[in-house]
């Protein structure tokens, strides 16, 4: 049997997660709210926030900072 | 759901063997390697659904019948022989630091890009009843990986997959939403309402995720298509909800499309970083599979694109 012996604890699972070059991951129920002032509440266990503001769903990740040029990417 | 219409020699021989009760599939299995293209296709089709749903007409207890599981593994051997023989692992890179700078470099035919801008309804209708065999299963041939993972990719898995199938709300099942815009477009939405329309590509990316499942030998690659398959979704998604909606189909199959563009941008990093960061960490060994996994998920869909795009006369390099 392959199954090894794991440590039952300690493993590493952050609330929020930024992914190099794309969105902010967010773990749980949360509301954001814009620079409008809307709130928006997220719907899913992890949510993906836009960082580099161009998202179509702002502000959800819609996959819209695969198509900017490497500098308007978040880093 | 009933045995289909064979398409050769073999389905000719294995669909009447299946609808007659017997328990004695040599003549079937002395047939098998002989068979190809969609007789081969449709045939792995219908052993593989006997692990899904089943037949009506087929006595379940087949479904691990010594000698259908061996006529089964013949036809994956020919199909993953095939794919591997077009795959090369690219140099150097590593799959979770490389794999989206790698993604931007490949290019291949988009059937998003048609929809969005230049298909008429009916190739639509068409394309949504090709795609039903995929889309009607999304996410159960990767439940069957969950029991084969080490506890951190095991978990990373359940948190994609737990939104794949609603986050527990029925209504928001991925592949019931789109059952949901089939009907509201007026198509049936069974496993084999459309198989009249399906090319051999449908099979081929049906039964390598239903083959990339059933072997737990090949799990590195079934969480390399995963990987692929989520990456490339949430922009073609967007193109296809707004190519539907310029068409004026219903809002619920649009809604399929829509949901797909926010869940998917969470998806592919979950599946990239977290997925595959824990498999490699925990096995390490199974990153070339990874990498093939990915890169037939892009052949596969290209391959299917092209036939589908030459089937409508569309000009291939405009959407390319």
């Amino acid at each position: 049997m392959s199954t090894s012996t794991e440590p039952t604890a300690g493993y590493e699972h952050p609330d929020i997660v930024l992914c190099p070059g794309g969105p902010m991951l967010l773990r749980g129920k949360h509301t954001i709210e814009d620079a409008d002032g809307v709130a928006h509440e997220t719907t899913r266990p992890v949510t993906a926030v836009c960082r580099c503001d161009r998202s179509q769903s702002f502000p959800w990740c819609d996959g819209t900072h695969k198509v900017l040029p490497e500098k308007l990417r978040p880093t | 759901m009933h045995v289909p219409d064979p398409r050769g020699p073999l389905t000719e021989e294995l669909f009447r063997a299946l609808r007659s009760g017997t328990d004695d599939f040599y003549t079937v299995l002395a047939a098998t390697p002989a068979a190809e293209g969609e007789d081969a296709a449709l045939a792995l089709w219908a052993l593989h659904e006997l692990h899904y749903r089943g037949f009506d007409d087929v006595d379940d207890a087949l479904e691990w019948d010594p000698q259908l599981v061996r006529v089964r593994v013949v036809l994956e051997r020919d199909l993953e022989s095939r794919l591997r023989a077009r795959f090369a692992r690219p140099e150097g890179l590593s799959f979770v630091e490389d794999f989206f700078g790698w993604l931007d470099q490949q290019e291949g035919a988009s059937l998003a890009r048609h929809v969005h801008r230049d298909a008429t309804y009916d190739q639509a209708v068409e394309l949504l009843r090709v795609k039903s065999l995929y889309h009607l299963k999304e996410s159960d041939p990767v439940a069957w990986l969950v029991p084969r993972l080490g506890v951190r990719a095991k978990a990373a898995l359940m948190e994609l997959q737990f939104d794949e199938y609603g986050d527990g709300d029925p209504n928001r099942l991925h592949h019931h939403l789109f059952a949901e815009g089939l009907r509201a477009t007026g198509l049936e939405a069974s496993y084999d309402a459309h198989l009249e329309v399906m090319p051999q590509e449908a099979f081929d990316q049906h039964n390598t995720v239903s083959m990339f499942g059933l072997q737990r030998r090949l799990r590195g690659a079934a969480l390399g298509h995963l990987a692929a398959f989520e990456a490339t979704s949430s922009l073609p998604s967007r193109r296809m909800a707004q190519g539907l909606e310029r068409l004026g189909f219903p809002a619920e199959m649009v809604a399929y499309y829509a949901e797909h563009v926010e869940a998917d941008a969470v998806h592919e990093q979950l599946a990239v970083r977290t997925i595959i960061g824990a498999l490699l960490e925990e096995e390490p060994e199974l990153e070339e599979d990874v990498w093939f996994g990915a890169f037939t998920c892009l052949d596969l869909d290209d391959r299917f694109a092209r036939t589908m795009l030459s089937r409508w006369g569309a000009d291939e390099e405009q959407v390319a």
